[in-house]
């Protein structure tokens, strides 16, 4: 048996458990924990330059990889900054264990210099949080963090740490558990087979059938399997904002996002669909658009393994609780004698009702000669990716216009804060994404407000060589604030504006990367192209784009899916 | 609709937070909330009563279950069971008449005096929450009601429906 020290303990169960980066700050708390860090190189620490930065780190890197991003953290400030970083990965279930130091266990209480109660701050955005009582209990807390974090439905966990539990000069034996099996935890991956043979019957006898592909499919590694689905059936396939990736958005099947900005031919897919099938979704708000009026004609399939996601929103007629690769392996199994031609010839007509919406073309825009518009330069960054970059976005009207107009053709490319909406994610998590994968091409979409949320990282970047390419679309205001504003308050933009913007090309110069400003739409190629080109500097875009742009397609406020705003003046 | 949900979970610093935290959060209510280590001390069991529609109790019991120290939770409500609370209730007595009146009720109730002294009654009761509101009026008409404390419904179900780990 292994004698070593608290502080030994959670850097050698970290290795156990596979933990490649770790994304941190030190302080009084974890002073131990970093002194054990320093006496080895297996484990990489990333020092951040705010502890929200850190979560969000580690939030991009498990969304790239599907691996648990880690997280350490001091006691109090350090620990309450990644608050906002936890419920962000919460909403979009996202793996992540979180450690953070805590003032002595003989202290807890007193209200001690840098003393929270982490564990009952962060206890309604964590999937589960331990508090370590004894030094010998590390090993198991920190195996058991990395497997509820990383199974069922993915989540963060908080392992919050007092310091005399970590001391570096008492030896305690290491035991690191061979069984982490609870219980009273045990998630259900396999669906019931009488719900998977209704399920089935469902889709088969379906008209107008629709797949709705949530997150669920991606970090399920799906993306397969729900196209064998979806090509069996020769069924239109739409994704929501986290699930875009999960089914290629170059297939022709693809009718694109559903939902709030959703595309015309999605929402109306779903709105006059007989059957939906959502796998992996979670009919959120800004999907459903109001309840009452969703899809009237569709019977509801709704694969998911968590079964409180079920007949949340909306009551599922047939409920399957399971894993979405598990379940559409179900589905598959059952369908082995179903024609697809037959399919074909049954869903013509649905399809010539859908290529109609499609004629549509609801994402045209019109771009005029000189000012850019913000749709063009997401285009022009597809062109210049090759449509193969990791893209990382902050909050806003960029996000949808890089979920609208930049189309994913593989999983986990898109990284986004979709459940929460947290801006200041995008670039910690594309540096998360930039640490995974050193090679790949890392970019941020972000805008002039959001990139200034946690700007402070630029310098990490700088100290860890990350290539990353910011792409700030520059509108000199808070752009979606601003698009509510001009169709519900009578344009009144209250505080959407920012009168003393900083200059961001010397920003980022003096952050030591390239900065380049670009306010003239025949500039744009030629900027886009020296940016990409600098394969091994960060390059940070300012582009100075339409302050007058709204994102559409829209979904009208309190109506059906397809009760859709087109542009400022038509309407479905 | 009045629900019973009854929560078998570890016996584990923390618990019992997360599940006030699922009510609170999500904007259940709780009507009363009793629990204690079950006859094995590794696991404690909670019973809640709670007012709730068929789409709340759902959500309820699933959100309850999703929490990691949770092993089973069950609407008790919904199939025969049996219920029991318990109150304590202090009476000052401080006439001949009253402390009569007092010991009548406590016979025709079947509850227990547990302590006597100059001036006060302590009178334990258990039955149905129905059974203690009833009583406690009645105290209160024949004497003053110093202070009471009841302990929240707990139940099972009848036969051989159980929560076992």
């Amino acid at each position: 048996m292994r004698m070593m020290s608290g502080a030994a303990m959670v850097v050698e169960a970290l290795k156990e458990v596979g933990v490649s980066h770790v994304f941190g700050y030190p302080g009084g708390a974890v002073l131990d924990i970093y002194d054990a860090l320093f006496a080895q190189d297996d484990v990489k620490h990333i020092l951040v330059r705010h502890e929200q930065g850190a979560a969000h780190m580690a939030d991009g890197y498990a969304r790239a990889t599907g691996r648990t991003g880690t997280v350490l953290v001091t006691s109090g400030p350090g620990a309450t900054n990644t608050l906002t970083g936890i419920a962000t990965a919460y909403m979009d279930s996202v793996p992540m264990v979180v450690l953070s130091g805590q003032v002595p266990s003989m202290h807890i209480g007193e209200d001690a210099f840098q003393e929270t109660d982490m564990v009952g701050c962060s206890r309604p955005i964590v999937k589960h949080s331990f508090l370590v009582k004894k030094t010998t209990d590390i090993p198991m807390a920190i195996a058991k963090a990395y497997y509820i974090a990383n199974t069922g439905r993915p989540g963060p966990v908080v392992v919050d740490l007092p310091k005399d539990l970590v001391n570096v000069q008492d030896k305690h034996p290491y035991v690191f558990p061979d069984d982490v099996t609870m219980r009273s935890y045990n998630p259900t991956v396999k669906g019931h087979s009488k719900q998977i043979t209704k399920a089935v019957a469902c889709m088969l006898s379906a008209k107008r059938p629709v797949i709705y592909v949530g997150g669920g499919a991606i970090i399920a590694e799906a993306d397969g399997l729900v196209t064998q689905l979806a090509e069996k059936l020769n069924a239109p396939v739409t994704c929501t904002l986290m699930g875009l990736g999960a089914f290629s958005g170059v297939h022709e099947q693809f009718v694109g996002m559903l939902g709030m900005h959703g595309l015309l031919e999605a929402n109306k897919s779903m709105h006059n669909a007989d059957c939906i099938v959502a796998l992996g979704a979670r009919f959120d708000d800004r999907v459903t658009n109001n309840v009452d009026k969703f899809c009237p004609h569709a019977d509801i399939i709704h694969v998911d393994i968590d079964p409180a996601s079920i007949s949340k929103i909306l009551k599922a007629h047939i409920p399957v609780v399971g894993s979405v690769d598990v379940v559409c392996k179900q589905f598959l199994d059952r369908m082995e004698d179903v024609d697809t031609e037959a399919q074909k010839e049954k869903l013509k007509d649905w399809w010539a009702q859908i290529n109609e919406w499609r004629a549509r073309k609801c994402l045209d825009y019109k771009q005029g000669a000189e000012v850019i518009k913000p749709q063009r330069v997401i285009e022009a960054v597809y062109k210049h990716t090759k449509g193969d970059a990791y893209i990382s976005s902050d909050v806003g009207q960029h996000q949808m216009f890089a979920a609208l107009y930049y189309p994913f053709a593989k999983p986990r490319r898109w990284i986004n804060s979709g459940g929460l909406g947290t801006m200041g994610f995008g670039l910690p998590a594309a540096m998360g994404v930039q640490f995974a994968f050193p090679d790949a091409c890392s970019v941020v979409i972000t805008g002039d407000g959001s990139i200034q949320m946690n700007i402070q990282e630029l310098s990490t970047c700088l100290q860890y060589n990350l290539p990353i390419k910011v792409i700030s679309l520059n509108n000199r205001a808070l752009g979606m604030v601003r698009q509510w504003q001009d169709m519900n308050y009578k344009g009144r933009h209250s505080c959407s504006y920012m009168d003393s913007m900083p200059d961001f090309v010397k920003l980022a110069e003096a952050y030591g990367h390239i900065g380049i400003q670009v306010d003239k739409l025949d500039q744009l190629d030629e900027a886009m192209e020296r940016c990409f080109a600098e394969k091994n500097r960060l390059v940070f875009m300012d582009i100075l784009v339409d302050q007058n742009e709204h994102v559409y397609p829209m979904q009208i406020k309190y109506g059906a899916m397809d009760d859709i705003r087109l542009s400022k003046t038509e309407r479905t | 609709m009045r629900r019973i949900i009854s929560v078998l979970m570890e016996n584990a610093p923390g618990s019992l937070s997360r599940i006030a935290g699922v009510f609170s959060q999500r904007g259940y209510n709780v009507d009363s909330l009793c629990v204690a280590p079950t006859s094995d001390d590794s696991l404690s069991r909670l019973t809640i009563i709670t007012q709730a529609d068929d789409k709340v109790t759902e959500q309820i019991t699933k959100q309850v279950n999703k929490l990691i120290d949770v092993l089973r939770v069950a609407e008790l409500s919904e199939a025969p069971h049996v219920e029991r609370e318990l109150m304590l209730i202090k009476v000052a007595t401080r006439t001949e008449i009253a402390r009569a009146e007092v010991n009548r009720n406590v016979d025709i109730f079947r509850a227990r005096i547990l302590d006597v002294t100059a001036q006060h009654y302590t009178i334990e009761i258990t039955g149905t929450s129905d059974k203690l509101s009833a009583f406690a009026h009645v105290m209160g008409h024949c004497a003053d009601i110093t202070e009471s404390a009841r302990t929240g419904v707990c139940s099972l179900s009848r036969g051989d429906r159980a929560l076992r780990p």
